[in-house]
């Protein structure tokens, strides 16, 4: 166990180092330099060339992903083109704010989907299966930006009843989290948790049915099992592929969704990754990728170890 | 309806609570600005996100040694005097400049403002071996710090700047340059990150605290040295909002006070819900720069003067929602630098087909050009569909236009590398908004044919010998009446070759509650939020 649970870390090494590099690579691509966004409108050349020196954008490309790449090692993931703050200071908090919504989303998408799911997979009527699946394909489908404008126009601007945009009151100070926080939290959770809620729908649904129809199911049912308990046995062979769905859910969520959180002017890594590439802040840019890849890589390593609990037959996959 | 407004009340009061921290909920006159940035501008000084940046935190928690008079909206703002009394070029070298400081004016830290205090501020964003230098700062005041050679402080309460050359744009460029608190810095340890959370100015308001890409508390300054400048509101709230849908929903909801830039489809909802919308003249125009070289059409002046006369300027404001008014030129017309130019812009498509027809072009033989566009940007207004409304207009008198589209900092590198530069061979025309705010930016370095970039802001590499003299004149005229003069001609001037296609003016939309009372829109790119108050 301990030697898979270290050949998994092993493995995310080089997947970080190629994001690190892929991103590095493609925000060259595009013309203009990094410090385009920070330079006075009527920056002539000479001052240019001095502010491209003071940042360190005049060095050859491979020498400034190296040095980047060094003094990331070292825990140093440089300063802000554009506010000169610490990378980390900027990406700490907006994951924070991030992962509030993530779980928010992620808790209220299980309860909606695998809720949905369970009851259409268990049961006989058509009508309970069509339902829940046109909820999920509607979750699939509807867009987070029409969603969230939708619901922000019903609940915020017509009936007044919860907040349009932002964080309540606690702002970054979690540990101050209260009832007006929350009501600023629902809707974008709200908003976010559909995608996953009808992911996890389908997923539940189609998984149960199929469990119901093996065989070892009919031999629970014609040893006499009452039907409650035939659930559990269902639900147990269920978990390990709803987990993983799960997982990956979750780590999506976490790299924060730029246009739910550019609706609600939430601060969290969806908007601060869409302010790192609107001003091209490559060092804020590729701190923050790195960390929510981090993000993802491991809470995937994570799922797998876990689902590797739950069925050990994972593991000689 | 009787139970369901002391609800909506309720919900409304508490929802503008909410936007200050639990500790600040009193009784207080709170102003809360939903801004279009996604971020809260440097904080230390020199406000980083350009104009909007400076607007907020600029004039907001500091003075210059020159400020904008920005009291008035029926004529552009001029400058006045700041933290400098007076100030005065010495007539012998013309590089020497004077300004007599404002006495009794204390930073928000308490400690004194003086002469040593600007030549500190000066090192800060000049002098690279100085303790206090901060790049952040210096890379925002690179352009206005330019021209500068030295400065000196002769007593306590008069500072010397020498120029490199004979500059009378000089107090234009000192205008944009922030004075912060020595004592804050010394008392941070020297650490401009620590001074970012808690820094220290002689503005109205006092930044409290802020949270990046969020929102920044304000409070009012009410030992601010100009009484008559002392906040009508007890406190500031300004929240990064930069989706505009957002913003107004925001308004409606009762969550701020006063949305910037509203977009112009929701302005009869905002109208409806009981919203003022304001309006008013500043220093913007939405343009196309055009190439002048040999390879490109616009090479001709009479198919540059075809492009100007083709646009009905008229039906691009109503898709608008009438947010702007129809450009006439660089500056808007009654502006001391718009002169008397003899080439009237306006919609002629007769008139353009005939230019055409006479630079040799015609139903077989159309103009083609290519515009660099965004699809978004600082005063970019709606892009996309303006462009196509353009394209539509010149095709009809013959003139086919394709497009180059590109993100905002792409467009803006295209602009700074200038028509000459390999990227930006076959672009004939580029769509970057422009600011004429003070006399270099707006007229004399977009024309001189000797500020062609790198040097300067001349993108289509435009060579006129008429305005170049002009232009060379008005750079070093320091009587600001026969400076206006020279102005006026040089824009004239410029006009009448059809430097550029000029098409629309903003109009700097902003949305407020009915609430909101005292504001008097500059035509600035700056506004004085002092004498507005929140019922």
């Amino acid at each position: 166990m301990y030697l898979y649970v270290l050949r998994r870390l092993l493995y995310t090494l080089p997947i970080l180092v190629g994001v690190t590099l892929i991103c590095f690579s493609f925000i060259h691509l595009a013309p203009g330099d990094p410090i385009n966004a920070v330079l006075p409108e009527n920056a002539s050349a000479d001052v240019v060339a001095q502010v491209k020196a003071a940042y360190g954008f005049d060095k050859p490309l491979p020498v400034q992903y190296l040095i980047w790449f060094a003094n990331v090692l070292t825990g140093d993931f440089g300063l802000s083109i554009m506010t000169r703050r610490p990378v980390l200071s900027e990406v700490g908090p907006a994951v924070a704010h991030t992962a509030l919504l993530a779980v928010t989303a992620i808790l209220l998408s299980f309860v909606l989907g695998a809720g949905l799911g369970l009851a259409a997979g268990m049961t006989d009527r058509r009508s309970t299966d069509r339902a829940v699946s046109t909820f999920a394909v509607f979750g699939i489908s509807v867009p987070h930006y029409w969603l969230g404008m939708i619901l922000v126009v019903i609940f915020a601007v017509k009936l007044h009843l919860l907040p349009a945009t932002g964080m309540g009151p606690s702002a970054s100070d979690l540990t101050q989290f209260g009832m007006e926080d929350f009501r600023h939290l629902l809707l974008p959770a709200i908003t976010l948790a559909m995608i996953p809620a009808g992911i996890i729908a389908r997923s539940v649904r189609a998984t149960v049915a199929e469990i119901r129809r093996q065989e070892f199911v009919q031999t629970l049912k014609g040893k006499g099992l009452k039907r409650p308990r035939i659930f559990l046995h269902v639900i147990k062979n269920a978990a390990p592929p709803t987990i993983a769905i799960m997982g990956l859910q979750f780590a999506q969520l976490l790299g924060g969704s730029i246009l739910v959180e550019t609706v609600f002017s939430w601060p969290g890594t969806g908007f601060l990754l869409n302010a790192a590439i609107t001003t091209r802040d490559l060092p804020l840019l590729q701190g923050t990728v790195i960390v929510l890849a981090s993000f993802f890589v491991l809470t995937n390593v994570a799922v797998d170890i876990f689902q590797t609990l739950l069925d050990p037959r994972v593991r000689r996959v | 309806m009787a139970f369901t407004l002391p609800r909506r009340a309720l919900l409304a009061s508490g929802a503008a609570a909410s936007l200050l921290p639990r500790a600040a909920r009193a009784e207080a006159k709170v102003l809360r600005v939903a801004m279009t940035m996604a971020d809260i501008p440097l904080t230390t000084g020199q406000p980083s996100q350009g104009g909007e940046g400076q607007r907020f935190m600029g004039v907001t928690v500091y003075d210059a040694l020159i400020n904008w008079d920005l009291s008035h909206a029926d004529i552009a703002a001029p400058l006045s005097p700041g933290l400098a009394l007076s100030w005065e070029v010495d007539a012998a070298t013309k590089t020497i400049w004077t300004f007599k400081l404002r006495p009794d004016v204390k930073f928000h830290d308490g400690s004194t403002f003086d002469a040593d205090a600007v030549v500190w501020n000066l090192d800060k964003l000049t002098k690279r071996d100085a303790p206090n230098y901060d790049q952040a700062q210096a890379t925002q005041a690179a352009t206005y710090v330019a021209s500068i050679a030295s400065y000196r402080a002769l007593d306590a309460m008069t500072v010397e700047i020498t120029s490199r050359a004979p500059d009378a744009v000089i107090p234009y460029q000192v205008s944009n340059i922030y004075m912060s608190s020595p004592a804050r810095w010394k008392e941070m340890g020297g650490d401009w990150t620590k001074v970012a959370q808690k820094p220290s100015g002689t503005g109205p308001w006092i930044l409290d605290s802020f949270t990046p890409r969020d929102r920044a508390l304000l409070h009012a300054n009410t030992g601010y040295w100009d009484p008559k400048r002392v906040p009508k509101c007890d406190r500031l709230v300004l929240k990064a909002m930069p989706d505009a849908t957002t913003r107004v929903a925001a308004l409606l909801a009762g969550e701020v006070d006063w949305v910037e830039a509203p977009p112009p489809d929701a302005v009869p909802q905002l109208k409806s819900a009981g919203m003022n919308i304001v309006t008013n003249f500043y220093p913007h125009v939405w343009p196309y720069q055009l190439s002048t070289l040999p390879s490109s059409p616009f090479h001709d002046v009479r198919v540059r003067k075809a492009a100007n006369l083709a646009i009905d300027r008229d039906g691009l404001v109503k898709l608008l929602g009438g947010l702007a008014v129809p450009a006439k030129g660089m500056v808007t017309t009654g502006h001391p630098w718009f002169g008397k130019p003899s080439f009237d812009i306006r919609y002629d498509p007769d008139e353009a087909k005939k230019l055409l027809r006479e630079a040799g072009y015609g139903p077989d033989k159309p103009v083609r050009v290519k515009f660099l566009i965004s699809t978004a940007g600082s005063g970019q207004m709606q892009p996309l569909p303006m462009n196509e409304f353009v394209q539509d207009n010149m095709k009809d008198v013959g003139i086919e236009v394709t497009f180059d589209t590109m993100d905002w900092e792409s467009l803006r590198a295209r602009r700074r590398a200038g028509c000459e530069a390999p990227e930006n061979k076959g672009a004939d025309g580029l769509n970057n908004s422009w600011s004429f705010g003070d006399p270099d930016i707006g007229v004399i370095a977009t024309s001189w044919s000797a500020l062609k970039p790198p040097r300067g802001m001349n993108w289509g590499s435009f060579s006129d010998p008429v305005a170049d003299d002009l232009a060379a004149r008005a750079k070093v005229e320091f009587d600001v009446a026969k400076q206006n003069e020279l102005l006026a001609q040089l824009h004239a001037r410029y006009v009448d070759q059809a430097m550029w296609i000029w098409v629309v003016h903003d109009l700097n939309p902003r949305a407020m509650s009915p609430k909101v009372k005292g504001f008097v829109s500059a035509r600035s790119w700056f506004q004085d939020l002092t004498p507005v108050s929140n019922a």
